[in-house]
């Protein structure tokens, strides 16, 4: 047993534990934010595991590493590390100053870095649920505030109830095949004779299950009053890191197991795909709160991106890879710029108090314009390209409708985007936010300068996007 | 014949107790019930010859989860009433899913066949001279290793949760202040005097040590900027 596969995952846990230690150990000075540059220091490490280990399969077949799940592990480290930097500031502001906060994201880490090499139901299922439960805690993290304690109660419930749909999809998947792991699906499912209904019930239950942790549409209900209620930092972290891992989860779960089966759950994609983009662009026109704004941009994004998955071909994986990289950057930045929305030390949320930054803050400005203009599918920044490529992936598999109901989507789309940008450059001034601190301002411009020049040398991300999707139909 | 026998009195009393839970009007007689409830189950494990699994249902749920259980019913004054005012409002809506949903299974379940060649993997193969908890061990620690630990992981992100959503430093609890404990001297509390052989406590005129007046320690942080004042 190659027990080295999971070196990065013990050693992030490890690392974890000693923080966690730590923190607790230390009194005298509040440790949050030594806490916090270890958690970023943690994750360094394990990307560099992630990077340097050995592939295979391991774990007597419970676990995997191959380049599809390095890509994946590597893209949530990144996400993470994001996370922690952008609540060093909230979190002094909030009087949120815990060191249980980065061992929190730390470990809802560890459980995505599972997800991302499970190659069975249950190792999937174990790390869907270390990567939620620390979530929960996550979004409930300001306790004191009713918004915050009420989104991580209904985070919690709701998610309670997708875990007991995705159990109840892989019960019976296990019942009607005899196996859980996903070689000995594939190879059970290679059969046709073998494919009965109560197993395609089990698919569409696990599919039900995945589609609400990714926020896709009939699932989306939670996503709106979580992202809203929960702290800042902790929306920026659900809408990257977990909603990539479960992305992959997703595609790898469909494409390895039930590979054979692409006509049984390709209508059930494309229906959920086609719906998360139709709401993603009509229901985020009202909003006036910037991180319901964002919610519903998130369910429309993951629309896009599992046009990808409905493709059902290495290049629609390669879109989809590529899309999650920019959208990762795009969010993260958008946050950044949220969270330095400040006034008197006052943290503002409403779209309309953005009114005039134009002028009090070019340069904050100008990283927002970037990643609305990049969210919206612009030419020359990373949300276009995330988009072309899947938009010609689902052209190549001659799935026109769905690109021509993407494209049709990302123009009504376009329209909450700018409107954030007109009311940045043209509406009138308000008072200036408070003073940026250097994490926000480096953050910001870490992914705006990535979502900008992404298009000058996408090659290496193209390659080992593609080199990841050809892994799961290899 | 005394298996099959001893199979059905087991069942039923666990089929009466479970239904018991659910309508029992008291919840402490719920709670009880759920202990018999979990004692019959355990029964029916050993019968299956599931030794292992019957004594850990016992120690676990009722040692632990049960009696959990009843203290958080005993201690909580949860209105069980309150809770079940619905139910007679809920019951044909619920009826009607239930109906639908196990149509559907049914349907489902009727295109159940079993594989002669899915068998061998559906049960795991079990070798007559290993006892089912040597097996059970080699399963958990060795072939699942991995879905042990991560396992652990999640339950120790739920420790840190309780703690990190409930846990307060309470501004009235007493901390003991070794600073002050050590600059107690006898003086403060003791005061020698020479008693006359035979005369009685009060007619030195002394009934008790001195005492202090008693001020209960706030130790926190809100009270640190006056020191000075006590």
């Amino acid at each position: 047993m190659n027990w080295t596969l999971a070196l990065p995952e013990i050693v992030l846990a490890v690392l974890g534990m000693a923080i966690l230690m730590f923190g607790v150990l230390q009194k005298r000075h509040n440790p949050f934010h030594l806490a916090s540059m270890l958690t970023v220091g943690a994750f360094l490490v394990a990307g560099m595991l992630v990077i340097a280990g050995p592939e295979g399969l391991g774990y007597h077949g419970q676990f995997t590493s191959d380049p599809f799940s390095r890509f994946v592990q590597v893209l949530v480290l990144v996400a993470s590390s994001l996370t922690v930097i952008a609540s060093l500031d909230y979190n002094d502001h909030a009087n949120l100053r815990r060191f249980e906060f980065p061992v929190l994201i730390l470990f809802a880490t560890v459980g995505m870095l599972v997800m991302a090499g499970a190659s069975n139901l249950m190792t999937l299922y174990v790390g869907l649920e270390l990567q939620s439960l620390s979530i929960y805690v996550l979004a409930a993290f300001a306790r004191d505030e009713l918004r915050s304690t009420e989104a991580g109660l209904k985070y919690f419930v709701l998610g309670s109830l997708a875990s007991g749909l995705l159990l109840y999809g892989i019960s019976l998947v296990y019942g009607f095949s005899g196996t859980m792991e996903f070689d000995k699906l594939a190879m059970t499912l290679a059969d046709p004779t073998k494919v009965s209904a109560g197993l395609i019930v089990g698919i569409v239950f696990i599919v039900a299950g995945l589609a609400f942790k990714v926020s896709a549409v009939p699932f989306h209900m939670w996503t709106p009053d979580v992202y809203e209620g929960a702290p800042t930092p902790v929306t920026l972290l659900m809408g990257t890191a977990p909603k990539v891992a479960a992305m992959a989860l997703l595609v790898r779960a469909m494409a390895t197991p039930f590979g054979h089966l692409l006509g049984q759950w390709q209508q059930l994609i494309v229906l959920v795909s086609i719906a998360s983009m139709l709401l993603g662009a009509l229901a985020a026109i009202g909003q006036k709160n910037i991180k319901r704004l964002m919610a519903y941009s998130s369910i429309g994004h993951m629309g896009y991106v599992l046009i990808g998955l409905a493709a059902g071909t290495p290049n629609g994986i390669r879109g989809v890879l590529i899309y999650l990289v920019t959208y990762v950057f795009m969010n993260a930045g958008t946050f950044a710029c949220i969270i330095a929305m400040r006034r008197r030390g006052r943290s503002l949320e409403r779209i309309s108090d953005l009114g005039g930054l134009g002028k009090t803050d070019p340069m904050l400005a100008m990283w927002l314009t970037v990643f609305m203009f990049s969210m919206a599918g612009i030419p020359p920044f990373a949300g276009f390209w995330g988009k072309y490529f899947i938009f010609t992936a689902a052209v190549q598999s001659g799935m026109w409708a769905l690109a021509v109901i993407g494209v049709l989507t990302s123009v009504i789309g376009a329209f909450y985007y700018i409107r954030i940008i007109k009311v940045m450059y043209f509406d009138t001034a308000e008072a200036a936010f408070d003073p940026r601190s250097a994490s926000l301002s480096t953050l910001a411009a870490v992914s705006g300068l990535f979502t900008t020049l992404f298009f000058v040398f996408p090659a290496p991300l193209v390659g080992a996007a593609e080199a990841a999707a050809k892994v799961l139909f290899g | 014949m005394i298996a099959a026998v001893a199979f059905y009195v087991f069942a039923l009393i666990l089929l009466a107790s479970a239904v018991m839970v659910v309508s029992a009007r008291n919840p402490v007689h719920s709670v009880l019930f759920l202990i018999l409830a979990f004692f019959n189950a355990a029964a029916l494990f050993l019968l299956a010859g599931a030794e292992f699994l019957a004594m850990i249902l016992v120690i676990v749920y009722v040692g632990a989860v049960a009696v959990l259980f009843l203290f958080v019913v005993m201690m909580l004054d949860v209105n069980f009433a309150e809770l079940r005012s619905g139910f007679q409002r809920y019951t044909p809506i619920g009826l009607a899913i239930g109906f639908v949903l196990a149509a559907e299974l049914f349907i489902v379940f009727g295109g159940w066949k079993i594989a002669p060649d899915e068998m061998s993997l559906r049960f795991a193969p079990t070798a007559a001279n290993v006892n089912n908890t040597a097996q059970l061990g080699k399963l958990i620690y060795t072939d699942y290793i991995f879905l042990f630990q991560t396992a652990g992981l999640v339950l120790l992100v739920a420790m840190i949760g309780a703690i990190v959503l409930t846990l307060r430093d309470r501004q009235t609890s007493r901390h003991q202040n070794i600073a002050r404990q050590i600059a107690r001297i006898p003086a403060d509390t003791l005061e020698m005097v020479s008693v006359r052989s035979g005369a009685g406590m009060t007619e030195i005129g002394i009934r008790r040590p001195k005492v202090e007046a008693a001020v209960p320690e706030v130790e926190h942080a809100t009270t640190d900027h006056d020191h000075g004042a006590h």
